[in-house]
């Protein structure tokens, strides 16, 4: 309960974000809450509210057997990856956990593709062969959906050697978790990255609970954007949950990292409604501080409230975004369950080329 | 349109559980992500959100019922404008995909899965068999290695190590994706010189020196490869890369698997492996066998310079993550190579060293000079020994020792890792399925012993296989 009352109260707070670099602060305070125009605020809710609605589907077609396996919901965190998103380039590269739904989407992943891999159909983006955990695709440059935590931080730090290596001007997005940041080869891939200053910007995930640890039972040092202080790596704390301050952060991190000044970590501050996985016993927090979050500090009601007062938008007019959106979902959702199964002659496909 | 709502499953083996508690009431309006009530079992909890957006019409099942089946409509939630009563008084609704379900599979059984609903089966689609493995034997005939070096081509003596270093040389001069990464391999000129001198050709951007780091720099050069780029990631030694096998097997191998064939991982982990001298167990372990256990890898282990040559070219065009195992005591071993623009051997065909018709030896790297050996041994005493090179240990040229074994009815094979589901193992087990009725005795092999490596020179000569056991071998198959 302390950890989220802390946490509760620094996003509360609408504290500023916080850099941590080895020679001081390099620039000026980061600005307290970067304002949206209408248009941003009308793609960060749409992306979103995508994102909220294809996970609690899929939550809903596991619990009918549709979807097998482990099956991890990015209920909560929606504003890191679409607000990062928003501030990246054509080209620039995205790779994560398993943690992975949501990421694909704000890719640009097709949603009836993603669903029907969840549901181990023949029209999934791996053909049925990769799960919840394992999607990939070259042309929206997004490289998975791994299984083994922290095992991306090295793979996508592979990805900014290959942007270096060629000059491309492209900077790797690296996300992982509060746990996976724990990992020996994370500091293994700092120290490569700030070494040969390859650009890529870790996005560690707080989401304050690794499976069931919560950071303050895991971590000696919990402020994660101190995580590569010994490397001279530059960090920041964002709140994650609100897009203003995702997007701004983005923006000045991959614009570091593209510069050729090398990696750069973003610690954002977030939380996930839903368990670990789908098979979660929930023992480790209270229902009062998931609550909490969602009533207080939701990423999509923060928008919502931005359309509507701000920016003057009738409720019919979300309502239409709404349904737009769940006519999206809904026929992925028909898609992933009526496409059949891969082909029996696919087991023995795709082992080497 | 009225939606049901289903008794969700917590796990994939969650059959039934108990409606612990409803938190909205008939007649409540819902939105989505509302918790509507709580579940349990005996495991865990879990809260049942509302989809979809409507007014609660009916409750199904009660406050406190145990054992609700998965899938069992709990309640029945009314669309925007609709008649509450009319949804509450439609009827029992259908769960998708059960209705279609076929009989559930042995392993579905097996893993508590059997009341799951089975996906929809489309016509035509029934009765899933598994499809048969794809052949390993094609010709039952041996590959012909010597039509690798065409007629009249001049040989020059080279070492292992030379060999390998202008395998590197030649295929960077080819390909601007192609790099060398790892430990000391740059201005140290590596640390055991197989790297000499290409710093200087082609500099720190494609000669890198890592920090020792073996599971990030493992890493770095697979996600490096999944964008197209070539790199070749040098293991100070093998057992090094055990820090590292994680990136091997999991990301490297599994990777075009897991796309469904979308994005592959060209990439070569190579260095020595296996036993040098008095280094300890530590710096000893032969991993041949580890690695061939893994769909997604190719495996090459050669023995002559040549094939050091022809084939780390090979692997360093191949699209498949390689897996190059090199010897540290052939390093310095001096053989003929082809003196050719564009030598290269191909990977998974075995190489029969000398022909023979009484016994078939089948080895690979360091373990052929115990071959070899043995057959001069062999040949003195009147039995003459076929030796083949398998070069290539994952895919397994099963041809070639098919067809030899076809021909003399008798195999043994030599190897220095661990006797264990080694590479011998495997050996005679595709005799066994290939070959069972031309064999005229069991396969014997002949292993490193089976424990850990001593560092004392008496015992670690007595933990490695000798000429002497290879003759005593095949002289046992061959009943003399």
């Amino acid at each position: 309960m302390a950890v989220a009352a802390r946490k509760a109260g620094r996003a509360g707070a609408g504290a500023a974000n916080k850099t941590t670099s080895t020679k001081g602060s390099t620039r000026g305070a980061a600005p307290n809450s970067p304002q949206f125009d209408k248009n941003q605020d009308l793609s960060a809710y749409n992306e979103m509210l995508l994102i909220r609605r294809f996970e609690e589907k899929s939550g809903q077609m596991y619990g009918m057997g549709l979807i097998g396996g482990f099956c991890h919901l990015y209920i909560g965190q929606e504003a890191v990856v679409v607000g990062m998103q928003m501030a990246t380039k054509e080209g620039d590269q995205v790779i994560t956990g398993y943690r992975d739904h949501g990421h694909m989407l704000a890719c640009g992943m097709d949603a009836k593709g993603v669903m029907a891999e969840l549901t181990g159909r023949r029209g999934g983006l791996s053909k049925g062969k990769g799960g919840s955990m394992h999607m990939f695709s070259k042309e929206k440059h997004f490289y998975g959906g791994h299984g083994i935590v922290g095992a991306q931080v090295s793979l996508g730090t592979g990805i900014a050697f290959a942007n270096h290596y060629r000059e491309n001007g492209n900077v790797c997005l690296t996300y992982f978790g509060d746990g996976a940041a724990n990992q020996g080869q994370v500091y293994e891939s700092f120290n490569m990255a700030q070494l040969w200053k390859l650009p890529v910007v870790y996005v560690i995930e707080n989401n304050r609970y690794a499976m069931g640890t919560s950071v303050s039972r895991a971590s000696a040092q919990t402020d994660f954007s101190k995580r590569g202080v010994s490397f001279g790596i530059p960090g920041e704390q964002v709140d994650g949950m609100d897009i203003r301050a995702v997007y701004a952060a983005g923006q000045r991190a991959i614009e570091h990292a593209r510069s050729g000044k090398g990696p750069y970590i973003l610690e954002m501050q977030t939380y996930r409604y839903r368990g670990h996985s789908m098979s979660d016993p929930a023992k480790y927090r209270t229902k009062d501080e998931v609550a909490r979050m969602r009533e207080e500090h939701d990423p999509i009601e923060q928008v919502r409230r931005r359309l509507l007062e701000s920016w003057k938008l009738s409720e019919d007019e979300l309502k239409a975004i709404d349904s737009r959106v769940r006519e999206i979902v809904n026929e992925a959702a028909e898609f992933a369950t009526h496409d059949p199964e891969p082909d029996p002659s696919e087991l023995y496909t795709d082992i080497l080329l | 349109m009225a939606i049901d709502i289903l008794m969700p499953a917590l796990s994939p083996t969650m059959e039934q559980g108990k409606l612990a508690k409803w938190l909205k009431k008939e007649g409540d309006q819902v939105k989505p992500g509302d918790v509507l009530a709580e579940i349990e079992t005996d495991k865990a909890t879990m809260e049942v959100e509302a989809i979809d957006e409507g007014v609660l019409a009916k409750i199904l099942v009660s406050d406190g019922t145990d054992n609700v089946a998965v899938n069992t409509p709990i309640a029945i939630l009314a669309g925007e404008g609709e008649d509450v009563s009319a949804a509450s008084s439609a009827k029992a609704p259908t769960v998708p995909a059960p209705e279609t379900q076929s009989a559930p599979t042995p392993d579905m059984q097996a893993e508590g899965m059997a009341d799951r609903p089975a996906p929809v089966e489309l016509p035509g689609q029934a009765g899933l068999s598994t499809p048969a493995a794809p052949s390993v034997i094609s010709s039952r005939a041996s590959y012909d290695a010597m039509a690798e070096i065409p007629e009249g081509t001049e040989l020059v003596n080279m070492t292992v190590r030379e060999a390998l270093r202008d395998a590197m040389a030649e295929e960077m001069r080819k390909d601007q994706n192609v790099l060398v990464m790892g430990e000391e391999v740059a201005e140290y000129q590596g640390a055991y010189k197989v790297t000499q001198g290409l710093l200087q050709e082609f500099g720190a951007k494609r000669v890198i020196d890592t920090p020792i780091t073996e599971h990030g720099f493992a890493g770095v050069g697979v996600g490096a490869a999944f964008t197209g780029l070539r790199p070749i990631v040098e293991f100070m030694t093998f057992n090094f890369a055990m820090q590292a096998i994680d990136q091997i097997i999991n990301s490297a191998a599994k990777t075009l698997y897991m796309s469904g064939g979308q994005l592959g991982a060209p990439i070569v982990f190579r260095g020595p492996n296996g036993a040098a001298a008095r280094v300890g167990a530590q710096h000893s372990h032969d991993y041949a066998a580890w690695y061939s256990n893994v769909p997604g890898l190719k495996v090459i282990a050669p023995y002559t310079a040549a094939d050091a040559k022809g084939l780390l070219k090979s692997a360093i065009r191949d699209p498949n993550p390689i897996v190059f195992l090199e010897n540290e005591i052939l390093y310095g071993q001096s053989f003929p190579v082809p003196k050719l623009d564009d030598f290269t051997v191909p990977i998974g065909k075995a190489r029969i060293h000398r022909e023979g018709k009484d016994v078939t030896i089948v080895s690979f790297s360091i373990g052929m000079t115990y071959a070899l050996k043995a057959a001069q041994e062999l040949e003195k005493e009147g039995i003459d020994a076929e030796v083949i090179d398998l070069r290539t240990i994952r895919p397994m040229d099963t041809d070639t020792i098919v067809a030899s074994v076809m021909k003399t009815g008798r195999c043994i094979t030599v190897e220095e890792g661990f006797p264990q589901s080694g590479v011998g193992a495997e050996i005679a087990m595709r005799v066994m399925e290939n070959a069972f009725d031309y064999l005229d005795a069991p396969v014997i092999r002949i292993t490193g012993k089976d424990v850990p490596m001593p560092y004392a020179a008496n015992l670690e000569k007595l933990a490695l296989p000798n000429v002497a056991e290879v003759v005593q071998a095949a002289k046992a198959v061959c009943y003399r």
